[in-house]
Formats: structure tokens, sequence, C-alpha cells
């Protein structure tokens, strides 16, 4: 398999939502064109005709009764918000689509 | 009149017996361990937050109930450390992280509310690594934690603070978690006692999760009859949490105080030795081999080849997981918000808040992860790995139609020195070599000490694996293995420590 | 703001095919949301129904909603399709402040519901059939409000307020297939999927289905292909057409203005495109480039769905009958144009007059009010008509009265107008308000007597042969009687009295 460029680091950052340092960049793309490179391995298995396991437990159905359970109050909701307004949480603005 | 020094390396057994008894009370004994807590964790560093108030109220409240003539339950009044990864209600929990510094859950995981009602003093919050990704709990932010053996050295990871507040009698009981081996591997390099319970045994709920389908949360102590004891207090069926196990908790406790292993056949797995491993580990090891024989066990040589491809499917997964479950970590409606000066987007905070929040491994991790499921890497990557995963659980399960249990080296190292590997992400991963296939397949494993390395005077873990919902195996060989090591020792091992 | 170039939509239609694919979200009406606790009630106080799950906090998890997945498969079976024998949900990783876990839990390749179609009736009573590529189950985001900017909107607002009170609530996203060979009826067939889609929701009882409370909420995706091409053309994507009206106007904007780029030799953008209301146009939002990557995998916080046969078959089993069915059924019973009843469903009378049918009155009747009077008045207040004070055996209870003779049409009215205004029971209104028909000879014959006396003129033309100046004179009857009179009967009285017999 092939190993990662500096790029393709940046734009996993990008879709990640993490605002990488320049030398960051750098020292990241060396360190996980190694990991990468040492997990290739698992691509042995790729051709194999093997179920993929996505869980440890074979449970199915697991469900719960449609009934009202207390929420928490605004202000425990809130309570740790860096900003707040209206009993709202407050964010900066937000790059929109209109 | 019992004194601390006393007080602080009695077993949770002991204590919870002499508190029931009236020889000891409850406060007596927190304010024992508190008073040890400062004395030595300005040194070990074991304790991100110690809840002072809250642990002697909890203790009050367990003396009243006694000298009201309630029953007691079987931990009542003894203290634990508890890792800083489940959130309490109205205590700081960090995980770890600058991105949740300062952040105070408004709820209690389902595993919190479990040691209180059984009436469990939790003494305060454990250092770990930042989201419990590391071996060495040195990706913390808020600074390594010490190995009591050797303050020089690494407690383990990612669990380092609870291992360490057992291993420098701060707590008789601890909290740990683990998604790679970041119970059994801090338990081994501490010469203490961490059992991974199987899979779903143990509620998530209000455990911080790193990837969830392998997290695990489980006991840690520094004999196997205590972490049996704490194992129970813990594990049941949780609706809360959509994988956990709605049926009854194996008799782990009656396991623990029945040890044996006369008639069982333990496997030793080609796979878990050769390169990297430590001679003194092995020599640990291959002496609990031949411990084991001659108390009873037949020993069966196994070959599960896939568990070879182990530690690649897990920095797969694991990451992979780690990415998407981290993303709700944004600055804008809990923890850290940085960058927000009133002209920049949302997003752009967002993306400076997670900047400034993660340290380097978890970035590392959620920047593989999101590689990882990329679309066009998806089926090569996550999809392999998740084949591995099927691989690896049906070499367990033939592998258990031949053994009752498997036993290995916990670690191939003992104890690094703190710094040794901190840039060298793939050195650090192979510590977690021998925990993984476990997790990856969702059966059980514990770790317990099986002496020092000649090399280096450290502790050596030995491991043992047992089937899924068979936890109980893990009791009943660990508490054998134990009883004849201190017998041979003529002490428990941690007695060999220094003192601090 | 630009002008956007339009071809004529005949033009357009005779260059080209259009195809569409529609996606409706749909809020289901549990008590709870998808994956918690909390309460779905509207109009409560901001983030007072929130909790660590939907709020995404630190160490919380999911456990699923089983009447949401009930009714999941309610939709499925009512919509033709195979249910899954087993199926997983999803995260769908994205980042978006309304979304706490920056990743909505959601189907991906294993929806719970799939291949199936659904039927719909034009207004001239021609059946089209709409191919389902799939109904799978999702959450619902939080609400953010703009502060700063100024109209509300998100352009040049300086902050954000978010409730995450509806984040969580359950969706079942509804998808179709590309919907071909509706020619120029595609925005016709587009707006009559959708109602469609409305009433079986709503008679599953799966939701209420208010498009104008986002309880349902159309995505229109459409391109065009020349006649002769082989392969689809480019698509836009637009959002939140949120009535039915603007369903089948977007259609036929975008048609309009995909034939008009393509006639120019333009190429279509891809592109997420805004309906507005006002004016019925689209205009271009967010360029879908290959940058969106959902990094879709099995959610690990959940385990999978599997519905047992048995149980499907028993909701098979319990399914209504279809809107379409039911309302063909009644169309027939009722004795009305297929015109009578779309207007009939587009006033949402159906089940209301059912009822009324139900509890009595004959269906002519009932249609006659609810259609009527009823219709006017929830106009007039903006309401539905079960919001109005009234019920089915109310109006029932009128009608009765009215074929008995006790009450007029003009006095039902009032009745009507009591019960409204919540004076009680239409008996109850009768009795406070005195309102009863006139018909005894003696009171009537007064009245006449009076009448006639008061308009000496009057009457002596009616004598002299002027029958149909008899009116006037029946006018003065019903005045006097305050409309409590028999109006036939007056007119028979009068003729009596003066010695005239008509025609
Ligand atoms: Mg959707
Ligand atoms: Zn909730």
């Amino acid at each position: 398999m092939p190993g990662i460029t500096r790029e393709e680091v940046a734009h996993l950052a990008r879709l990640a939502r993490l605002e990488l340092a320049d030398e960051e960049l750098d020292h990241f793309a060396g360190q996980l064109d190694d990991i990468i490179g040492a997990v290739a391995r698992v691509s042995e298995v790729a051709d194999q005709d093997v179920p993929p396991t996505s869980h440890p437990l074979p449970l199915t159905n697991v469900m719960r009764a449609d009934e009202v359970r207390p929420s928490l109050t605004p202000e425990q909701a809130l309570s740790g918000a860096p900003a707040q307004e209206q009993q709202r949480f407050k964010v900066p603005q937000i790059l929109g689509e209109d | 009149m019992t004194d601390n020094s006393t007080i602080i390396k009695l077993t949770a057994a002991e204590i919870a017996a002499k508190i029931a008894s009236g020889e000891l009370t409850a406060v007596q004994v927190t304010e024992a361990h508190l008073a040890r807590i400062e004395a030595v964790d300005e040194k070990v560093h074991a304790f991100l937050h110690v809840d002072r108030e809250g642990a002697l109220a909890q203790a009050r409240a367990v003396d009243e109930k006694r000298a009201r003539g309630e029953k007691l339950g079987p931990l009542a009044g003894v203290p634990l450390a508890l890792k800083d990864i489940f959130t309490t209600m109205g205590v700081p929990t960090t995980v770890g992280s600058k991105m949740l510094e300062g952040w105070i859950p408004p709820y209690d995981a389902t595993l919190v509310k479990r040691l209180k009602a059984a009436d469990v003093v939790i003494l305060g919050k454990t250092n770990m690594d930042e989201f419990a990704m590391g071996s060495s709990t040195e990706n913390s932010a808020y600074g390594p934690t010490g190995n009591p053996w050797d303050l020089t050295r690494i407690p383990g990871g990612s669990g380092g603070g609870s291992s360490a507040a057992l291993a420098a009698y701060e707590a008789p009981l601890a909290i740990g978690t683990d998604t790679g081996g970041s119970i059994r591997q801090p338990a081994a390099v501490t010469g203490t006692v961490g059992v991974k319970p199987t899979y779903g045994a143990v509620s998530r709920y209000g455990m911080v999760a790193f990837s969830s389908s392998l997290d695990q949360g489980g006991p840690c102590a520094r004999t196997v009859l205590d972490a049996a004891l704490l194992h129970e207090a813990i594990a049941g069926h949780d609706p809360l949490d959509s994988t956990s196990i709605d049926a009854p908790v194996p008799p782990v406790v009656e396991a623990a105080r029945n040890g044996s292993v006369a008639g069982m056949r333990v496997g030793i797995v080609k796979q878990f030795r050769g390169e990297g491993y430590q001679a003194g580990v092995v020599q640990r090891f291959d002496e609990s081999v031949e411990l084991l024989k001659s108390l009873g066990a037949e020993v069966v040589e196994l070959d599960c080849p896939s568990f070879d491809l182990a530690l690649s499917a897990y920095y797969i997964v694991a990451p992979s997981e780690c990415s998407s479950n981290l993303a709700r970590f944004d600055g804008l409606r809990y923890g850290l918000r940085s960058g927000d000066d009133g002209t920049r987007s949302a997003e752009d905070v967002t993306a400076l808040t997670r900047e400034a929040g993660f340290g380097p491994e978890v970035k590392r991790r959620i920047i593989l992860g999101t590689y990882a499921l990329s679309s066009g890497y998806y089926d090569a990557w996550f999809g392999s790995a998740q084949k591995v995963r099927t691989l690896i659980t049906r070499e367990f399960e033939k592998a258990f139609e031949q053994v009752d249990v498997i036993v290995s080296p916990t670690t191939p190292t003992t104890a690094f020195p703190i710094g040794e590997r901190a840039d060298d992400p793939m050195a650090m991963y192979l510590a977690d070599l021998c925990t993984i296939p476990t997790n990856l397949a969702g059966n059980a494993a514990m770790s317990l000490p099986c002496g020092l390395a000649p090399e280096d005077g450290l502790p050596v873990g030995l491991q043992i694996i047992a089937p899924a919902l068979k936890d109980d195996r893990l009791y009943k060989v660990g508490a054998a293995v134990e009883a004849a090591f201190v017998e041979k020792w003529g002490h428990p091992l941690l007695e060999e420590a220094p003192s601090l | 703001m630009t002008v956007t170039e339009l071809l004529s939509y005949e033009a357009a239609l005779a260059e080209y095919d259009p195809v569409m694919g529609l996606e409706v979200h749909v809020e289901l009406g549990t008590k709870t949301k998808m994956f918690c606790g909390c309460s779905t009630e509207l109009g409560q106080d901001a983030n007072a129904q929130t909790c660590p799950t939907c709020l995404g906090l630190p160490g919380a998890l999911p456990v699923v909603n089983a009447v949401g997945v009930e009714s999941a498969i309610k939709i499925g079976l009512a919509l033709n399709c195979e249910i899954a024998e087993w199926c997983r949900f999803a995260r769908k990783n994205y980042f978006y402040p309304d979304m706490p876990k920056n990743f909505q839990t959601s189907q991906y390749d294993e929806p719970i519901a799939f291949d199936g179609y659904l039927d719909v009736q034009l207004e001239d009573g021609e059946v089209f059939r709409v191919e389902i590529e799939r109904a799978h189950m999702e959450e619902d985001t939080g609400k953010s409000t703009h502060i700063g900017g100024a109209t509300g909107r998100i352009h040049g607002a300086s902050h954000s307020l978010l409730d995450y009170n509806r984040a969580g609530i359950p969706l079942i996203e509804i998808v179709t297939k590309p919907i071909q060979g509706a020619g120029e009826r595609a925005p016709e067939v587009a707006k009559a999927y959708v109602a469609e889609l409305r009433e079986l929701i709503r008679a599953l009882g799966v939701s209420e289905a208010r498009m104008d409370k986002g309880q349902m909420r159309c995505d229109v995706n459409l391109s065009l292909m020349r006649k002769d091409a082989a392969e689809f053309g480019t698509r836009s994507e637009t959002k939140n057409v949120n009535s039915l009206r603007s369903v089948e106007r977007a259609a036929r904007f975008e048609i309009q203005r995909h034939a008009a780029i393509l006639e120019a030799g333009g190429k279509v953008v891809q592109e997420t495109r805004h309906f507005h209301e006002d004016d019925g146009t689209t205009t271009a939002g967010r360029i879908k480039d290959n940058a969106e990557d959902y990094r879709y995998f099995p959610e690990p916080d959940l385990v999978p769905v599997a519905p047992a046969r048995e149980w499907v078959e028993e909701l098979r089993k319990g399914l209504p009958e279809l809107p379409r069915v039911r309302r063909n059924r009644l169309r027939e019973e009722w004795g009305v144009s297929e015109v009578e009843m779309q207007a009939i469903l587009n006033a949402g009378a159906v089940d209301a007059i059912v009822a009324t049918t139900e509890a009595g009155a004959d269906a002519a009747s009932a249609r006659k009010w609810w259609m009527g009077e009823l219709a006017r008045n929830a106009n007039e207040k903006g309401v539905s008509l079960e919001e109005l004070p009234i019920t089915p055996a109310d109006v029932a209870r009128v009608s009765a009265l009215v074929a008995s003779g006790d009450l007029n049409d003009k006095l039902a009215r009032q009745v009507i107008e009591g019960v409204l205004a919540g004076e009680g029971t239409p008996d109850q209104v009768v009795e406070k308000r005195g309102l009863k028909v006139v018909s005894d000879d003696g009171a009537l014959g007064a009245a006449v007597d009076e009448a006639i006396a008061g308009n000496a003129a009057v009457a002596d033309k009616i004598r002299g042969g002027k029958v149909a100046a008899v009116g006037a004179l029946v006018g003065a009857v019903m005045k006097a009687t305050r409309g409590q009179a028999d109006a036939a009967k007056v007119k028979d009285l009068i003729l009596e009295k003066l010695g005239v017999s008509e025609g």
C-alpha cells in the first residue's frame, strides 16, 4: 500500500477540523507514513472471504420502551458551555449555506 | 488503634472486614489514605484531582449506616482511585486532556453510581494518557506519573495513575479502562493486579469513549480477591448501554476464594514470544508456566497466526472509532474554546480549539482514523481490520476448544524510562502486543505479578486470558498462581518495592 | 440579486425529459427521542429537553427507541418495501454546530426498508407509480438562531444560539428511485407523491406529518436529459421545500432553469439549491465537490436491528387501508367527482367527514358542513379542521336536527357558530339561544296576519296575481320570527290566507 503524503495529511486534518501548524504537519506526515507502513499488513486479508467483525458481541435488537425519562435541567445542560445567551449555547457565527 | 502505615497496606477485603466489625471506621481508613496521598503524590502524581470532602462525606455515611445497624456491602468504606475517564457529577473530569480542563459533568457514569451504591469511597480521579491513548501516561496533558518502583520510569498506560496509586499504597482499589491493554499493562509494570472483563460486562455509560467497540472498564487492585470484589461491584447489565451484557455476572468472588488449576488445560501461544521480548520477562513467564504445571495444570501449545496482525488491526480500528468519538470536542458546548475573538467563524474556532486542546498522540490517531475511514480507503483499511478481528476471534474460539485459559507475558518488557519512547509511536505501540488480541475479540483477561526481571529488578506481569463470559476462570487461575507465588516469595511482590 | 435565466416550460419539455429524486424526512411522533428518553413535545423551554446523550456529552451512549423502529417498519411496509432481516446504524461524520456529536447516527448501506413503491394519483385520476429506493432511520439536529444579521439569516450574523431540544428526534428518510417518464407532469407527480406520502404517514399514525411545523421536509433533486440521451444529466438538490405547492413550484423552476443553462450550451453545476417561498425561485447553495467525505462506518455504540419476521408480519396485518384506496372507496360511496374529492383532500376534511358519517350523518350533509362553514372558519383562524373546537359528533347532531326539521339551514349555521364559540353542545346552543324552527300553525298564523296587515299594498298585488311578490311578506315573517320559521310553510300560509294558488 502506498504511503501518505504531506498534502494528504493536510487534507485529513481539515476533514478532522484540526488547525495543524506547519512544523506539526511535517512531523506528523513522517510519523503517520511510518505507522501506515507498519499497519499495512492488514491488507493481507483484504481478499479473503471473511465476514467483518464490527463488534465483539453477537447481540441484536437492544431497544428501550418509548417512555420519557427525566432530562437535565437547562442549567445543567448549559453548565459547561463556554458561552451562553437566552438559555442557549452561544457559538461563533456559522459559515452558512445561504 | 491501627496506625495509618498499617491501614494503607491492608487489602480491600481486610479493610471491609475491619469496618464491618467496627475495628476501623470508614473515616479513619479514608483519612489514612488521604494522608498517604498528601505525603507521596507530589512525587508519584497518580491523582489529577483529590476529592477530600466528597470522600470523607461518603465515609461518614458508611459509618452512620453501620451505626444504624444497616447491613454493609462487601466493599463498604473501602477507598478507591477512579481513572479520570468516568464522569463524576460535580467533580472535575478531564480524561487527561486540556480539552476538558475544568469540566464538571452534570451526570454520574453508571460505574460511579454502582460504586456509590456499594458504599465505596472515591478518593479522587487518577492520571491517564490523554483520552486513554498511550501506554505510559506520558501523554497526559497534566504531566507524567511515576512508577512507584522507580519514579523515573513509566507506570504503564493509559491507566498509569490508577496502577501507581495502588503500588504507592494511596488506594487499595482502583478503576481502569482497557482498550488495548490499558488496565493490564500498567498492572504488569507496577506489580499489581488488573482485569479487563469480557466486553460488555461493565457499563460504558459515562466512560468517555476512545474506541467504543474495544473499550472496557475493569477492576485494579493489589490482590486477586480484591479485584474480584470490585469486579462484582461494577459489573452487570445497564439499560443505558446498548452493548451491555444482559446476563448474570460470573461468580468471580467465589472463584477468587477457591483458586485452583488442578486438571485445567492451559494454553501458551507461539505468537506471544520472540523478537522484542525482554529476556527477564520471558524467564519469569517460563517459570510461571512451570509453576502452573506443578500446580496440576496441563500445558498445551497453540498456534494463532492471525495474532501477528492484531497490532495492525488495532491501530486501524481504534483510531477510526476515536476520530469519530472525539469529533464532539469542538469548543461549542463544553470544555475548552480557543481562538474565539468575536470575528472568527464557528468552524475556525472549532479547528483552533482542537489544535490547542488535543495533544500530539490524540491528533495522530484522529488523523490516522480519518484516513482509514475516508472514501477509497475504507475497504482496504477499516474493512480489512474488521476481517482480522473475525480471524482472531475464530482462533481464540478454536484455542478455547483445547484449553480452559491461555497464558502469556502481559507486556514484552518491564517499565521503560519516562521519555524513552515519547516521540516514537511505533515503539510505544509494541507495549500492547500481547494484550490487544483480547480487546479485538472481546474476551476477558487478567494481569498479575509473576516476579521481578533479573536484569532490572522491575515487575513482570503474567497475563491470563479466558473465553468471553468466563471471567471467573481468570480469578480461579489467578488466585492459585498468586497464592503459590506469595508462598514462594514469602510475601506479596509489592513489598519489594522501595519505600517512597 | 441576479435574475436567473429561465426557458419557457413548454420549450423545456419539448427538448428534455425531467428526472427527479425526492428525499423526504419525516419526524416521528414518538414520545421520546430516537436514542434517549428526552421528551419530544414541541414548544418547551430552550434546552429543557436535553440529556447527556442528545447533548453529546462525553461518555453518554445511545439506546434505540423501539417505537422508532416499529414506525420505520410500518412506513416501509406501507411503501411496499422489503424489510431488512438484519441492519445497522452507521455514523455519518461531519462537523456542524447543530449536531452535538458532530456525527449523525443514521443508516447507510443497510437501511431498514428498501425496494418499494408508492402509487400516487394525479388530480385527473391517473395513477403514477413512484419507486422507493429506501426508508431509513436517523436523528434530527438542534435548532440554531442567528443573531446580529439583518434578517435573522445565517449570512451576516455575528453569532448563533443553539437549542438542542430537537436534536435526536427520530427521523425517517424516504428516498425515491429516479422518477422518470412523468414528462410535463413531473412537478405534479412530485407534489402528488409528497401529498400521498403525507396521507400515508398520517394514516399509519406514526406522525402528524405537518409540513408547516417541519414534521415533514422535502428535498427535490432534479436533472434533465435530452430526449435522445442515454444518461442522466447533472442534478441539483433543492433543500427544504416545505409545502406541497412549493414542491411543485421548485420542480418546475428547476426544469426551466436547467433547460435554460443547457440550451445556452452551459453545464449544470452539481450543487444544493435553496428554495424561496416568496417568489418560487431557487438560489445556489453549497457546491458538491468531492471534499465531502462522511466516513460512514457501523455505529459501534449500537447493536444490529434484526426485526423478527413474526413481528414484521404482525405489523403488516395491522396496516390501515392505504389512503389512495380508501379515498377512491369513499369517493364512490359519497358519489363525488375526482375534482371534488381533491378539494376535500386539500382541505384535510376526509377524516372529519368520515367520522361525521360514522356518527350518523349522511355523507352529503357532513361534506357540506366541513367543506363549507367549517372550512371557512378554519381558514379564517389559520388552523386545521381538527383544531376547530367542534367534534364530528357535534356536526352529526346538527345535521340530524336539520333532517328532522327542528333546524333550518340558517339556524343550523347559528348553532355551529355557537359551538365554535364555546357555548356548548349543539343541543345546549339550541336551548340557550332559543333556536328552533317555528312551524306550529297558530304562532305562524299570527305572524302572517301581522305581515299581511302591515304590508297591505304588497298583499293586494299578490291577490291581483303577482305571486312573485310573496317573497317580501315571507321576509317580513322571517324577520318577525328571527329566522326561526319554516320558510316554505310561511309561504304556503300567506298564499292560503290571500286565497291565491301558485302557478
Ligand atoms: Mg438524512
Ligand atoms: Zn436526551
